[in-house]
This record gives C-alpha cells, structure tokens and sequence, in this order.
C-alpha cells in the first residue's frame, strides 16, 4: 500500500482494515497521533485527510484516500505552525497527550472559519481533555486566528 | 572518568530535620543516607553533585526531577528549584526524571495523610506527622502523588542547587587563587568581577565534585528569586506541541512485540476455562499467555501490531469464574445499608457530646439527609500501558509510572529476581489522577517479557479494559445530621460507608504487609475541615466489598466535599441563613483564617449577594485539602430547561506560590475535573463486571459544556500546600448548591445527570 503521509510517500504492507492510526504508530513509527479509545470517542488520534480532520483510530486504511497530515508534519523545519505558537505562548498543555490531536483539530477549523467564534470552537473542537484545558485551548484558538490573519 | 566525590554530608537533603517521636528502633538505619544512583550511571565526562545534579565537561547540565510529569507541571517546577540556586536557566537545561531509586522518596506525602487536620499544630499532630516521614523513608517510597511533591522538594532542591553553585565556585576560587566569595554566578558560567575572566560550569565540575561540600547553607530569600514565583514555561512544552515521543505507549525498541491483556472482568478470579485457538488464527497474533498476579488474572496476547493484539483478545473465548460478590449495584447496596445501620465504626476527630445534643433536640431542629457517589474510574486519556524486555536475568520496564519503586519491586517478586535487577524508565504520563501509582500494568508486561525469549514487549490495554480493570474510587453513602437551634448550628453528625481504599492497595501491591485498622480516606475531608460547631463526630465504616479501589484526583476529599459542603448549604436553609454568611461565621477561630480569607475572596469576585441576571443562580462551596484552602462559586443558566456550568470562580490559598500560572492551570483543570463527575460519571456493575467501557459510556467534560473559569491566588496561609488535587473538591458541592438555587432541588445523589439535564 502507498500513503503521503507530510509530504513524504511511504510504502508498506498491511491489513486494509487496519485503523490508519496502527499503520500510523506500529508500522511507519509516526507515533504523534495517540491511541486514546478506538472508536472515534476522544480525538486523541486526529489527523488531516486533504486538510479534513479524521480519527484515524476508527478509519480502515485501505478507505483512505488523500494526503496526510500528522502533528509530524504542522512545522516547517524549526518554525512551528501559528497554532503551535498560540499554544505555546498559552502554555495550554498540561499532561498533553491528547493535545496533538487538539491542535490538528483546530488547524482544521482554522482552515475553515477565518475568526471563529465560541460557538464555532464549540463545534468543532469536541475533542476530550482530561486535564481540562479548554480555557487556554479556546483563548490559544483566538490568539492563532489573529496571528493567521495578520 | 575522574573519581568521583562521595558526598559526604548527606543531612543537608533536610532528612535530618524530620523528628523521629517514638520511633527508637533503627534510628541508625533511619539516619543512614541512601547511595546516590546517579554514580553508578554516568556517562563519560559526567560529574554529580548530589541526588539533582549532573554537569558535563561540555557544559551540559542536567537537573533531576524524580517526579511524574502527568500534566501538572512538576517537572518545571522542580528544575526552577534547582535552577534557582544553580544560577540556571531551567529551558537551557536537560530536565530528567532520572532513576527510580528509594533515595527520591516523598516524605511529605505521607506526612501530609495522617489522621489530624492540616491546620493542628499540637504535639501530638507533629510527632505523627514525623513519624509518617520515617515511615516512608524505611519504604522508599518514590511516589507522585498527595499533591506532596513541591511541598517535599522545597527546601532539599533548592538545597542541592546551591551546594553545587558553591561547590563550582570554590574550585573556581582554587584556580584563579582569589576568595570563592567575591566570584559571580549566572547562566552557568562563574564570574571573576575584578577581571572579568569567566569559567564555564562544565569546565569546573570535575574539580569541583571533590571539594567538600559547604557546611553552612544560606539559600537566597524569596525577594532574591528570579524563577520562583513567576510564570516559567513548561519544559517539555515545544514537545507537548510537536507530537514528541515522549510517553509510554511511544515507546519504540529494536524487534519489538506488541501485546494486550484480557483479564477477568470480575475481580479476584480467573478463567473456568478458554479456548486460545480463535485467538491464534487472528493473522498477527504470535502466542497467548496466561496472566495470573496479585492485581488480576487473565491473558496476554502477543502479536505483531497492537491492532492484531486487539482482535486476537476479542477473539480470545474465555468462561469466567463467578464473581465472588454481590453481582449488581442493588446487591452492593445492602451491604452499604447494612453499614450504615449497624456496621463497627471508627471515629475521628470530632468533639463535644453529639449522643446528647440530638437525644435532647427537639424533632423540628433535626436535619437527616442521605448522599451517595458511585464507583468512578479515572479515565486518563493514555490507556495503561507499559513496555518490558527480560533478559539474561535482568528487567527493564519503560513507563508512566506516579511509583517507579513499587513497580520495580513487584515486577522483581513476580519474575524471582532482585529489586536490583530491574531498571525502570519513567516516561510522561498521558493522565495519573492516581491511577498510575498502581502494579498492574507493568505487572503484567513483565509477565508477557517473560514468554518472549528476550524481545521487548510493549502492552497496551484497550480502553475497555482500562475502563473495566480500573481502581476505582468507591462508592460512598453518608447519613448526615444535624441538629439547628435558632438559627445556630449546634451538632453535626456524620456516617459514612466505603470499601476501604488503604487495605485494597496494599493488598494488591505488597499482599505480607499488614494493612492499617481502618481507611482514613473514607472520613478524609470531613474530620480535618475548619468548623466551629461545638458538637461534631465522624465515623466511617468499612464496607467489606472487594472491588478494588484506589486514589482518584483528592482521594476521600472527592466524596467528602460534596458531602460536606452540599450539607452544610442544607443546614444554612434550615437556619434561615445565607450560605456564605453561614459559612463565615463557623470560621471564627484564628486558625481557620484562610478559610474565611478565601470565601470573603471568592464572594466579592462572584458578587455574591447581588443577583444575577434571570434565569442564572449561584453555588458557593470551601473545602481545605492537600494543605490549600479552595473556596469556589459556581453560575448556572437555564437554557430551556438544560443546565449550563456558566462561570465558576475560585479563590485558593496554599501558603506559598511556586509558580502562579501553572497554580491557576491546576486549579481550572481540578475544577472540570470535579465538574466532570457531576455529567453523567458512573461505574455500575452487572453480572459481579464493570458495565461502562469507553467514553460514549463514561465521559468527561468536553468543550462545549466547559465554563469560563477566574482564579485569585491568595498567600495568608502558614504553611505550603498542594495544587494538583485541591481545585476538585469543593467543584462537585458548589454545582450542587447552584442548581438548588436555581431550581428548588436538592439533589443528593452522583452523577447529578441522574436528576437534572446539562447542556
């Protein structure tokens, strides 16, 4: 099977039923997108389908159509992606493992909806966060939609 | 490698200064200083000054932290410790977890977790509260947990910062032939002012770990600091951003298996019978292995992929053995009634003479309520996992782990070895909230590296399996009395019934210890809370039920706070009074002052008093916890007939501030936290098995239903607190007091959902 997965093609052997995110972890090592329940519950797995998020832990690979974008792939070299910065300069993650999955979600809304509102942000971010970050997620997602657009 | 310096004065980590009251028997082994494990791993070039410090000829600096990182910021926090004497910037340093060893014990937390309030200062709270250290030290424990850790690190980090500094500039002052009090420190380099001549740390250490450590420590005052007490970034934050590798289930090895467990769905049982074929034909699946330790028994099933380990477990057709227990929540129930009605209690705290003050009360001044919690499971949002290799008689464990000691010596005892023989690395947590101080995990990971001729196995449970083989925290029921006489409380009574935390986890984790007579998790935030009510008594009664429970974010306080604080807003109704003004006026002994600081704080944020617009209500609640006084007020607004968390406000005060910004991220993460409990949470049993399994069954707070959150940090109290569990308790009581006065009804039963509908 073949994937672009940030820009660069792989190749490699595995059951088309597999969730994409085991090929992800198991078999390519990208270990960014993290296992959180199996059934598109959490989002901690979130990543980028031709720039449309996706829980990869309930996606079969072989339904897979698209390039991939993982947390791997938001930075450009050493410069992060203005959602990264944004939740740096919120120190928003706290034991941060759903948090790539956070951040893919957001560069997704982002995508979409140029200032998003509350009401936007609670739409679309329903991914779960035990350490209950949502203040400083939501207050990040406001300060990296001004920084985009500036 | 240069010789390396034995530190000789070991007393100044603050050891000493614990008072062994009564404890007279291996006094001398009590003294005696642990080895340092830093010495015995040093790469080349590498020096140690003490438990917390390495410098490398290349100036590499490496600040030990032996602390889990789970989110709430230690690591940080600790290596600003450190860095603070050091003369360091922390993000210019390698923080590490470092070995488990029994030399990073937590002596405060057990000496924060004896049976007084945090606020006694009499004799006989301070010879225990001593003794509880001494205790911990002959276990060594290793342990993240009690929100203890900045509270035990304080004086001995910022110690071994400043040892070192002195040590490096006084083997600057041997080869400049000038006096080691007139150099300069910073950024790691010392400075000669007369000349300007500067050496780098790493181009002293060699050197400097021979001289004798200094005698006399004077560690800068507060008003000196440059990190403490400010804002300082996360560490690992740019790795909390980029998906770094920096948890267990990122653990990659050379020709690495892949593994999950399915243990018995009903505790302390086994298989009737199984058949491991269907699991075998699952293409991936390499064996099957029967599991069978103190913590569970089941089977491991070891594959190629962790996806092929799953749906070898599915597949897997296991009859259980019955559950040897109640089998359902009503069953469970008359044991808790039956408790409740005439089960052997024990008593703390307390005072006055309650029997007599109710036998005397008239009927109309008597208040008489039941609460209940139910089972709950921690749900962090990494499923257990932990990664082993055996070989050649030797463990390694990787994992995120809040015990690395108690996991090195369970894994020794189940495979046979020595304590010594097994190494463990400590990974980030993805989530603790207690639940990773526990064996299982790596217990059975240790169990599987057995069976794979010496490959690494990584085990990774299913979130079925973690929801399902949880310690939970137990389920709690409480008779509560009052007795209200003109507008004044006068008696306070308090029952209450739980399997007992305390004998569950040593049972499991070390099954030749003794356990202790009774479970002061079950009274925890009830005996110790500041109230100045002349009567009070507190019993609880263990439920002898096996379900295994465990430390869940604030322990006893996660129960004890919405009973506590939901009664006490009962009882001002009754006295015709309003709840804050109740509050205030039963803190009327000087030493209860931060409680009325924080509630007089939290009121006039909240404009307590004032009402709010239509259709909003409020909810006040105060609980002191982990040694931090936390008074919160929670808004609702009825949004057609569902109930949104709007705003909650928060007033803390835990003594001494470290680190503000990360106090404030505690306190809003311990407050959805509590939240969370009240939406819907709940662990209910069918057939003697757990039924919920995942988050479409046993959620959290999400975004949506997440309100905006204002925290005022005040710093009155004596003595430093925690943060990482104190912003949870008074959550669950103060929602609980809004929707009542936003709707009339007093519910007094968990999950809230059970009632009312949230947005």
């Amino acid at each position: 099977m073949k994937l672009t997965i940030n820009d660069v093609t792989h190749d490699f052997e595995a059951d088309p039923e597999m969730p994409l995110l085991w090929v992800l972890r198991d078999i390519l090592d990208i270990k960014g997108p993290k296992f959180g329940c199996g059934v598109a519950a959490c989002g901690a797995c979130t990543v980028l389908v031709d720039g449309v998020p996706v829980r990869s832990c309930s996606e079969p690979v072989g339904y897979v159509e698209g390039a991939i974008t993982t947390i791997e792939g938001l930075a450009d070299g050493d410069k992060l992606h203005a959602v990264q910065e944004a939740w740096l300069a919120h120190q928003v993650p706290q034991c941060g493992y759903c948090q790539s999955g956070q951040i893919m979600a957001a560069v997704a809304l982002l995508d979409e909806v140029l200032q998003p509102t509350d009401a936007d942000i609670d739409g679309a971010m329903t991914n779960l966060c035990r350490c209950g970050t949502y203040p400083k997620i939501r207050a990040a997602i406001k300060d990296a939609a001004q920084n985009l657009e500036g | 490698m240069g010789r390396i310096a034995k530190y000789t004065r070991r007393t100044f980590l603050g050891i000493g200064a614990v008072a062994a009251g009564g404890f007279a028997v291996g006094y001398y082994y009590y003294r005696k200083p642990y080895e340092n494990p830093l010495e015995a791993a040093l790469a080349e070039g590498e020096t140690t000054f003490n438990l917390f410090v390495k410098i490398a000829a290349d100036n590499t600096i490496t600040i030990i932290a032996p602390r889990a990182e789970m989110g709430q910021g230690i690591q940080t926090t600790l290596a600003a410790l450190v860095a603070e004497e050091l003369d360091v910037t922390p993000s210019d340093v390698v923080v590490e977890h470092g070995p488990a060893s029994p030399a990073y014990l937590n002596q405060a937390m057990l000496r924060m977790g004896g049976p007084f309030p945090w606020f006694d200062e009499s004799f006989g709270a301070g010879a225990l509260r001593g003794t509880m250290g001494v205790v911990s030290k002959f276990l060594g424990l290793q342990v993240t947990g009690g929100s203890s850790a900045t509270i035990d690190a304080f004086q001995k980090m910022r110690e071994a910062g400043c040892v070192a500094r002195e040590m490096l500039k006084a083997a600057a002052a041997e080869r400049w032939g000038v006096s080691a009090g007139s150099l300069q420190t910073a950024d790691g380099v010392v400075t000669n002012p007369a000349n300007g001549e500067t050496l780098t740390y790493g181009a002293l250490a060699a050197q400097a770990a021979l001289l004798n450590p200094p005698s006399d420590l004077e560690l800068r005052p507060r008003s000196e600091w440059k990190l403490l007490g400010k804002p300082v970034d996360r560490v690992e934050g740019r790795e909390k951003v980029t998906g770094g590798r920096i948890f267990g289930i990122d653990v990659q090895l050379p020709d690495m298996l892949h593994a999950t467990v399915k243990m018995s769905p009903r505790f302390g049982v086994g298989a009737k019978s199984v058949d491991i074929n269907p699991a075998l034909q699952v293409p991936g699946v390499i064996d099957v292995q029967e599991i069978k330790t103190n913590t569970g028994q089941g089977f491991g099933i070891i594959a190629e992929n962790t996806w092929a380990a799953f749906q070898g477990a599915e597949a897997l057709d296991v009859i259980w053995e019955d559950a040897p227990y109640p089998l359902d929540d009503a069953g469970m129930g008359a044991l808790f009634d039956a408790a409740l009605a005439d089960g052997e209690a024990f008593e703390l705290g307390g005072s006055g003479d309650v029997e007599t003050v109710f036998a005397e009360a008239e009927p109309d001044d008597i208040l008489e309520v039941d609460y209940k919690v139910p089972f709950l499971a921690h749900a962090t949002m990494e499923p257990m996992n932990a990664t082993a290799q055996f070989r050649d008689g030797k463990l390694e464990l990787w994992l995120g782990t809040q015990a690395p000691g108690i996991s090195q010596m369970v894994a020794a005892s189940l495979l046979g070895i020595e304590t010594e023989d097994v190494t463990v690395h400590t990974t980030h947590l993805g989530g603790g909230f207690g639940r990773r101080g526990e064996a299982d995990f790596p217990l059975y990971a240790a169990a599987l590296a057995a069976k794979t001729d010496g490959r690494p196995v990584k085990v990774t449970w299913t979130r079925e399996e973690d929801t399902r083989h949880d310690v939970y925290r137990p389920r709690v029921e409480a008779k509560m009395r009052a007795v209200i006489r003109d507008g004044e409380a006068v008696a306070l009574d308090i029952r209450s019934a739980a399997p007992a935390i305390m004998p569950s986890v040593i049972g499991r984790t070390f099954p030749s210890f003794p356990a202790p007579p009774d479970d002061e998790p079950i009274l925890d935030g009830l005996f110790n809370q500041p109230l100045g009510i002349a009567n009070r008594r507190y019993q609880g009664v263990v439920v002898d039920l096996p379900i295994p429970v465990g430390f869940w974010r604030s322990v006893g306080n996660s129960q004890n706070g919405y009973f506590h604080e939901a009664f006490m807003d009962e009882m001002a109704e009754k006295a015709g009074r309003d709840p804050l003004e109740f509050r205030l006026s039963l803190l009327q002994a000087p030493e209860h002052a931060p409680a009325k600081a924080v509630l007089e704080k939290v009121g006039e944020m909240s404009g307590w008093g004032t009402p709010g617009p239509d259709g909003t209500a409020k909810g006040i609640a105060h609980m002191l916890s982990f040694g931090t006084w936390v008074a919160q007020v929670v808004q609702l607004r009825d949004e057609d007939g569902a109930i949104r968390i709007e705003k909650v406000w928060c007033a803390a005060d835990p003594g001494e501030v470290l680190d503000p910004r990360n106090f404030e991220a505690q306190m809003i993460s311990g407050i959805n936290f509590g939240l969370s409990q009240a939406l819907g949470q709940k662990i209910t049993f069918a057939d003697g098995e757990v039924q919920e399994g995942n988050f479409y069954d046993f959620d959290a707070m999400r975004m949506w239903q997440s309100p905006e959150i204002e925290v005022a940090i005040l710093e009155t109290a004596p003595k430093m607190g925690g943060a990482g569990e104190p912003g949870t308790p008074p959550a669950l009581p103060a929602l609980a007091n809004a929707i009542y006065a936003l709707t009339g009804e007093r519910i007094r039963t968990a999950p809230l959902s059970d009632t009312v509908t949230f947005v």
